[in-house]
């Protein structure tokens, strides 16, 4: 008795942001005669890439080079990069820019009409392309413009994707809540690209959308492939208190300072070099470590640190900065070109992820991930600015391709038999359990405040091996207290409350990995700070940390990092 | 702290086929916003409540829903400025699947009807880089890329209203985004997709579009531009020994 609705691909992509996007048109390009769905939980439009301000780095000047962008973003990383994956990943950066270009992106230009670029935090030069300070949307509504002109992509818009089947240690598709209806279907796929984002509404003050629940993660990692480097969670240093509605790091680009309640440039006694355009952990401790000492201000939302942008004067800050003006104008009612903005750090990129190589490809055979949802690893412990739009590019489209080849080389193997009748019967029993139990001890919006309170406190920017204790025997009982949970909402059609019970199941099973990870860290690299381990330990740390999915809980693998050119140093700005 | 009251239209295809109107109490905080006010109920009171949301920055358009009978973002609403009760419906002029959430599928269908893409004979290969594009060629069509795609102003078109097949503003807005981009070679038949059937011939210059859009695209200025553009066109076609097509 098959009662799932069946439908056939070549390529599955979930999830349609830039990286999504970016793969889906790479494979179907390469392959005009496969199948390539977009599935996605929103329409690709409303992705979280929209949200991106500041830019996308590339190497487009004679003043720049390979070698400067690999060693800027190797040092960023805190060593925990690859670099061998870094090397590939700013080799293949400027092409992005210039496809892109070639496809429409408004790229903000020189007079002569080239395309510009601006400074950016912890690059040494400038090399980081711009669209005003909306990059991220004109580079998704340019993605997504762009992919309706290809017959061989077929688009599922609210799709919910509930979980990715495997057999035999390999691919074999996914099931899906179509929203509309509320009903599940099986969608068929030689091969499967996750491009579903981070995990950053894990936190309770993130600049995160809603939508960015880590699913893909949790999917992949249920399905056999680790995870890595999930300790690994960046705060950036200039979010709204209160909203936590990102003010781009553009605007200390353009020339913006940071002060304390003195009026000084903190700043000069943590990264006396980089000052305003120094890596965001290093700055997102420093705002902390002032707020903590008594040199923050006091606000209805909380502490907090100004970025002063008034000396940049109202034309610069009109061209160069006009959503930031828009932004903090409408939700706090300061004019920048006149007032000081409040900010404070809150959560922002998942630099760990599904771990893949350099060509998007799991250990999981037919399984590819790209973008935030993806640690290659470029990031290591600490992303830079205007790295992460880049690499949505380059492997966004390495992982296409990878797939599109996959596939084409399947093509004749595909499963003609359904997934085990047990299995879409457990799996259907599993998703609908929210609507036929009758009642829950928690509200599934309850479970989910406690687990971002609990990361909110014990797994910040500030950690302690008490802390994660905490965080993770709690985190287990919110396990449990959501698998008993039922939702107010029984109907089908376009249950929202459903989903969310399904995305915070997701969020459960990322934060277990993030914990787990943070514990084993003994040491403090990057974004990951430990008070009780608080120095950089190469020579017991200098290693990723793969997550395995057990039903008992995370367990962990040391991975090696590859260092090819750039040895560990120490890490002053 | 008070309270705001909050009437939502709600429907559910699965309860019976009638609307109906409920209302709720909502804590009030200063500077609430009318998504915090569903956020909140929908956490709290009512978890059935079905809303569009994601980035509550008004920049992914997700959120369109008709606030005291104005098409508005309900993330970038505040409720101070509203009268109570505060009554939230689902945008007009789309089918409702479910509360406030409508069915978009005309509008996803007219953005790809336009071409929303850049056409161009021959493309130039990528290590030849950049089409150079000047400051002000960029201004010439800037304003008309900024549309998130909200869909306030099919609500508020009294011509899509009546007319499920007009183009609509946001659709022809992007099209004409596109005609004016430098690097595109699409042309003139750009203006015949945007002026055949109920086109931008149709627009009667109401122009609540541009009153209601969020972001300041003007898609009523593109929709009048567009017809003078395609007007002059067929113009020049007319005349002898005229050279039609745009200056590369």
């Amino acid at each position: 008795m098959w009662a799932m609705e069946r439908l056939e691909h070549d390529i599955a992509v979930v999830g349609g942001g830039a990286a999504g996007l970016r793969a889906a048109i790479e494979a179907a390009s390469i392959g005009e005669g496969l199948s390539v769905a977009v599935i996605s939980k929103v329409y690709p439009m409303r992705s979280h890439t929209v949200s991106a301000e500041g830019g996308a780095a590339a190497v487009l000047r004679e003043y720049d080079s390979f070698d400067l962008h690999a060693m800027d973003t190797v040092k960023g990383s805190d060593y925990l990069a690859d670099q061998d994956a870094v090397e590939v990943f700013v080799r293949e950066c400027p092409r992005e820019i210039i496809q892109l270009e070639h496809w429409g992106c408004p790229w903000s230009r020189e007079p002569d009409g080239r395309i510009a670029v601006r400074a950016f935090g912890g690059m040494s030069v400038k090399r980081t392309c711009f669209a005003a300070d909306k990059t991220g949307f004109h580079l998704l509504h340019t993605l997504f413009q762009h992919s309706m002109k290809y017959p061989n992509i077929i688009r599922y818009d609210e799709w919910f994707v509930t979980s990715l089947i495997t057999e035999d240690g390999r691919v074999k598709g996914l099931t899906a809540l179509d929203m509309r209806t509320g009903e599940l279907a099986f969608i068929s796929a030689a091969a499967v690209v996750i491009a579903t984002g981070g995990a950053g509404r894990l936190y309770r003050f993130t600049t995160n959308a809603a939508i960015k629940t880590g699913d893909g993660m949790a999917l992949a990692n249920r399905a056999g492939a680790p995870l890595k480097d999930m300790e690994f969670i960046q705060f950036h240093p200039t979010a709204l208190p209160g909203t936590g509605i990102l003010i781009t790091e553009a605007a200390r680009g353009e020339g913006g300072y940071l002060i304390n309640n003195r009026g000084e440039r903190f700043l000069k006694r943590y990264v006396p070099e980089k000052m305003e355009l120094g890596p965001r952990d290093i700055l997102s401790r420093a705002i902390i470590t002032e707020i903590r000492e008594g040199r923050g201000f006091e606000g209805p939302y909380g502490s907090y640190v100004l970025l002063d942008l008034r000396h940049l004067g109202k034309e610069v800050i009109e061209r160069r900065l006009p959503f930031v003006r828009e932004l903090a104008t409408h939700y706090i009612g300061i004019d920048p070109v006149h007032e000081p903005i409040p900010v404070r750090p809150a959560v922002h990129y998942t630099m760990g992820g599904i771990h893949t190589d350099i060509d998007g490809q799991t250990p999981v055979a037919g399984l590819y991930a790209c973008g935030e949802a993806a640690c290659v690893s470029v990031n290591g412990a600490n992303r830079l600015g205007s790295n992460s739009l880049s690499e949505c590019l380059v492997f966004g489209r390495r992982a296409g391709a990878a797939a599109a080849r996959y596939a084409l080389h399947h093509k004749e193997k595909k499963a003609t038999s359904n997934p085990v009748a047990q299995y879409w019967r457990a799996e259907e029993e599993r998703v609908y359990s929210y609507l036929r139990r009758e009642r829950s001890e928690q509200r599934v919006s309850g479970i989910r405040r406690q687990l971002q309170d609990l990361m909110e406190d014990h797994v910040g920017i500030f950690r302690s091996e008490e802390g994660l204790m905490r965080a993770s025997s709690e985190i287990r009982k919110l396990r449990d207290a959501l698998h008993g949970a039922a939702v107010d909402d029984k109907s089908r059609v376009f249950n929202t409350e459903l989903t969310a019970a399904l995305e915070l199941d997701f969020m459960l099973t990322v934060a277990e990995a993030v914990v787990q990870s943070a514990l084993a860290r003994r040491e403090s690299r990057g974004a990951h700070y430990r008070v009780d381990y608080p120095k950089r330990d190469d020579e017991h740390f200098l290693h990723h940390q793969l997550s395995y999915y057990t039903p008992e809980g995370p367990r962990l693998e040391s991975l090696g990092v590859s260092i090819t050119r750039w040895q560990p140093a120490e890490r002053r700005y | 702290m008070g309270t705001v009251r909050i009437r939502v239209k709600r429907y559910q295809p699965e309860g019976g086929a009638k609307s109906y109107y409920q209302e709720y109490e909502v804590p009030y905080t200063r500077g609430m916003v009318v998504l915090d006010a569903l956020n909140y109920i929908k956490d709290n009171l009512d978890g059935s409540l079905t809303y569009r949301w994601s980035c509550r920055m008004g920049i992914c358009g997700s959120c369109g829903a008709l606030v005291n009978g104005v098409p508005r973002l309900t993330c970038a609403t505040f409720l101070s400025s509203l009268r109570q009760p505060v009554t939230v419906e689902p945008l007009n002029n789309f089918p409702v699947i479910k509360d406030l959430v409508v069915n978009i599928d005309d509008f996803m269908e007219k953005l790809v009807r336009i071409q929303p893409w850049i056409v161009r004979e021959r493309e130039r290969p990528i290590e030849e880089g950049e089409y150079r594009q000047t400051p002000e060629e960029m201004e010439r069509y800037h304003q008309f890329s900024l549309c998130i795609n909200c869909g306030l102003c099919y609500a508020a078109c009294p011509v899509y209203a009546a007319d499920k097949g007009f183009i609509g503003p946001a659709a022809a807005a992007l099209g004409y985004r596109y005609y004016l981009d430098s690097r595109d070679e699409g042309g003139s038949r750009r203006l015949e997709i945007l002026t055949e059937g109920a086109g931008a011939y149709d627009c009667t210059f109401v122009g609540e579009c541009s009153a209601v859009c969020p972001k300041g695209v003007d898609p009523a200025l593109a929709l009048q531009r567009i017809k003078l553009e395609s007007a002059m066109n067929i113009l020049s076609g007319l005349l002898p020994r005229r050279v039609v097509g745009r200056p590369k």
